[in-house]
């Protein structure tokens, strides 16, 4: 089937987009990423801390038996309800240094929602690095626990 | 024994990339390869050097030439490494759009 993610990563350049279209009003597209709680759910992730407003700041953790594997925070530097979120991304424990989100929604018809995420990185190596990151392998068993859980 | 290149840092430069698209073309030798271009010729080597160390050309000794081939199994690689990323993403996406689908039904 095809995938309804589209990933532009143009060669030599130092950034990525990541756009999707929902089946999903753009109200509850951006409820999604506004609601802890929710964001908790489809992230499979604990959000230790999420602050929608400019200069508020978030941060996530997961945990697998009991300890956790993955934790990333940053900083929101923009929110518009239903329009966009502009945040910095960091993973901790990492040697990736910080990156520079944009997400923006859009509504594109009756009950449709299209959300385009741009990453910006320090230099075009992390961002083929981070493209890449997938094929590790614990990433791809947390990934298959992911998808076990799910289906 | 050389450590092996990384690939993407093989074809982040734009002479290497050119000179895939010039092999991919059609199979040459290095002199035919480097007469395309302005470069040094020892520098066009180089490249040459490179992408066959990682894999992106490969060499055939004909007579007293070289050819090189472009590899395309290791083109397809390229294409590749991006869909393990998009995979994640999508599922993750799936997984919000089911949550609110049902999230939405609850109202």
């Amino acid at each position: 089937m095809e995938l309804k993610t589209k990933i532009k990563a143009e060669e030599n350049t130092q950034e990525l987009f990541i756009t999707r279209e929902f089946d999903l009003p753009l109200e509850l597209l951006f409820k999604a990423y506004e609601d802890a709680e929710i964001v908790e759910q489809w992230m499979n992730t604990k959000v230790i801390k999420l602050e929608n407003h400019k200069h508020g700041s978030w941060k996530f953790e997961t945990s697998h038996d009991g300890q956790v594997v993955f934790s990333a925070n940053g900083v929101i530097l923009e929110f518009i309800q239903n329009e966009k979120i502009t945040r910095t991304f960091e993973m901790e424990n990492s040697p990736f240094p910080v990156q520079l989100e944009f997400l923006t929604f859009e509504e594109i018809g009756n009950e449709k929602s299209k959300l385009t995420i741009q990453q910006i990185f320090k230099s075009i190596e992390y961002r083929n690095q981070l493209l890449k990151m997938p094929f590790a392998k614990g990433l791809s068993m947390a990934h298959d626990r992911l998808q076990n859980i799910f289906h | 024994m050389n450590l092996r290149r990384d690939v993407f840092q093989a074809i982040a430069d734009p002479t290497r990339r050119s000179i895939l698209a010039l092999v991919a073309a059609q199979s040459m030798t290095a002199g035919a390869i480097a007469s395309n271009f302005d470069t040094a010729r020892p520098t066009v080597s180089k490249h040459i050097q490179i992408l066959t160390e990682c894999e992106l050309l490969t060499s055939e000794q004909n007579g007293r030439e070289i050819i090189y081939h472009l590899n395309p199994q290791k083109m397809k690689e390229i294409a590749d490494f991006i869909e393990p990323f998009r995979k994640m993403w999508d599922e993750r996406f799936n997984t919000l759009e089911s949550i609110m689908k049902n999230y939405k039904n609850k109202d």
